[in-house]
């Protein structure tokens, strides 16, 4: 600093001259030392997980992969998978009734999300599950009229069942507002474009609409299918045999709280991570058009990268110099 | 220009809440013609457009297309709405070309040509595809297919709307400020391609502040100012000779 005020004239030391100089980083040892403190720390975290036996990682390993968590697993899986297509549908209706000119579709669009999004997710679960208390049987007939079938409740809806629909119900509550998010976010130009050209109602919707509305849609998708994932764990209050439930089961058996809840962590932070990468794709996919030159993927990087060293080690041995 | 009359609007009336934005507007197109409209912003010119092809309701009055009522039918004594769906079919005989292109961005440029003539009037896709390619051609943009519209410049948006609207070989075909929205040097090269359509006998009606425009394409220029038309003829009458105060008033300001 100094000695700029000493040489004051700059443009006498000769413009060239100022321009050919190195530039010299400011340096940041506040930020050095912040962040060797912050590794210390993470250093320390991870030497615990490695030494101190309560982890008891042996035990950890003899689970992880046993057929009753593995099975477990797949419960977890069916419950998300069920959960989100018939959530997101039964959503989609819901978000279209709401959107409908129609002021009575509105109300009981409005209507059920409220009360969806009202009633805690564990007393619904509870609910149904003694559904059959309030109906014995289910039938199909005319309204207030003669019934032509009808089912024993409980045959048609096990504890799965039941499991399932409450998960759905409650998920189309929350599915319903996002894909509305999704579809008002869009520009109202757009319509009126498809309007003017006289393309058909339900194809300005799924053509025009939904592909772009998907943009914002998918984000907080993305969003409730992991919470989703994550929250059937509380379907173990109707004893089904998901991931977290069975968990449970085998630490009251065996005592061993600690490594089997690492074994369920493991598995949600593994399959959470899956279905991020899903959301990846599946978002750059919706944003084509969005952008002049699209990103490339991870993975194109990856490759790319490859073909760089890969062509270094090629041009490398004749001596070239580019 | 045949002669026999392509759009008739009468005693056009239409209010949004307290303000009347159209006041009895009546105007004659002639098949083949070209009529620009001009007006101070706020004059209704632009509603005017939107009631044509239906995107706004009419409070009174009525518009026909090829003696075809638009948005009504006429039945013992009075006007029935049409439904969403009939009224949908009826504008494929109208092409619209926005302020804002209102491209779809998600689609190429060739899938915004071809969208409409699929969808609307089930034309296979091989025929729309050609039938588009040829209108991109026509529009100068015939390399451009393949790409999506936030690629292009803003004059080569509205040229791929021109080219949409074209597909569905409309009777007529309206403009709304088609150049507000572009840089000056890209004024041009989208005047020069409705300029083209004007000659081939294309049916149009251009809402526009580019008078020089007017003066060499117009057939009819119509000068709107508070939801009437305040007066209308040939381009050097209205424009050189205009006989209201309110046109001489508007024009000192704009030329």
């Amino acid at each position: 600093m100094s000695t700029v005020a000493t040489e004051r004239p700059v443009a006498a030391a000769g413009a060239d001259d100022l321009a050919a100089l190195p530039v010299v980083p400011a340096r940041h040892p506040w930020r050095w030392l912040a962040g060797a403190a912050a590794v210390v720390v993470v250093a320390q975290f991870l030497h615990g997980l490695a030494t101190n036996p309560g982890w008891d990682w042996p035990t950890f390993r003899a689970f992880l992969t046993t057929e009753t968590i593995l099975r477990s697993v797949g419960v977890t899986l069916q419950l998300t998978l069920y959960g989100t297509v018939l959530g997101f549908a039964v959503g989609a209706v819901v978000a279209f009734l709401r959107l409908s000119r129609s002021p009575i579709l509105q109300t009981i669009a409005w209507v059920y999300v409220w009360a969806f999004r009202s009633i805690p997710l564990i007393v619904q679960l509870v609910f149904w599950f003694n559904l059959s208390y309030l109906y014995k049987r289910f039938g199909i007939g005319i309204p207030f009229g003669p019934t032509v079938l009808s089912f024993e409740t409980m045959d048609l809806l096990g504890a799965l069942g039941a499991a399932v629909l409450g998960l759905a119900l409650h998920q189309a509550a929350y599915a319903a507002e996002i894909i509305r998010a999704g579809v008002i976010s869009v520009d109202a130009g757009q319509l009126e474009a498809a309007a003017a050209l006289g393309i058909p109602r339900l194809r300005q919707i799924r053509r025009i609409v939904l592909p772009q509305a998907m943009r914002s849609i998918l984000p907080n998708a993305g969003n409730e299918v992991i919470s989703l994932f994550k929250g059937s764990s509380i379907v173990y209050v109707m004893a089904i045999g998901e991931l977290f439930y069975q968990v449970q089961v085998i630490y009251g058996r065996t005592g061993r709280v600690v490594p089997l809840l690492m074994v369920a962590t493991v598995w949600y932070v593994v399959l959470t991570t899956l279905l991020s990468f899903g959301q990846y794709y599946l978002e750059r996919y919706f944003a084509r058009g969005s952008q002049r030159t699209p990103p490339p993927t991870p993975l194109q990087r990856a490759r790319g990268l490859v073909r760089q060293i890969q062509a270094t080690r090629l041009t490398a041995p004749t001596g070239g110099t580019s | 220009m045949t002669g026999t009359t392509m759009v008739e609007i009468r005693g056009l009336h239409k209010s949004f809440g307290q303000l009347e934005v159209l006041r009895g507007v009546d105007l004659q197109v002639a098949a083949g013609a070209v009529t620009v409209v001009l007006g101070p912003s706020g004059s209704g010119k632009s509603t005017l457009l939107r009631a044509i092809n239906h995107l706004e309701k009419l409070d009174r009055g009525y518009v026909s297309i090829d003696g075809e009522l638009i948005g009504y039918r006429r039945s013992g004594g009075r006007l029935h709405e049409l439904t969403e769906r009939e009224v949908l079919r009826q504008r494929t005989h109208i092409g619209f070309v926005f302020q804002n292109f209102n491209l779809f961005p998600h689609l190429t440029v060739l899938e915004n040509v071809t969208e409409a003539p699929i969808s609307a009037l089930r034309r296979p896709k091989t025929v729309a595809r050609k039938q588009a390619l040829e209108l991109l051609d026509r529009v100068g943009l015939a390399d451009k297919a393949e790409v999506y519209p936030r690629q292009l410049s803003g004059g080569q948006q509205q040229r791929v709307a021109i080219a949409r609207a074209l597909a569905l070989e409309p009777k007529v075909l309206l403009f709304d400020e088609p150049t507000s929205a572009l840089d000056p040097e890209l004024v041009g090269e989208v005047l020069d391609v409705i300029k083209d359509l004007a000659r081939a006998g294309t049916t149009m009606i251009v809402v526009t502040h580019e008078i020089g425009f007017a003066r060499e394409v117009a057939d009819t220029v119509v000068f709107m100012d508070g939801g009437v038309v305040v007066e209308q003829g040939p381009p050097d009458a209205v424009l050189d000779a205009p006989q209201h105060e309110r046109t001489r008033a508007f024009l000192s300001k704009v030329l």
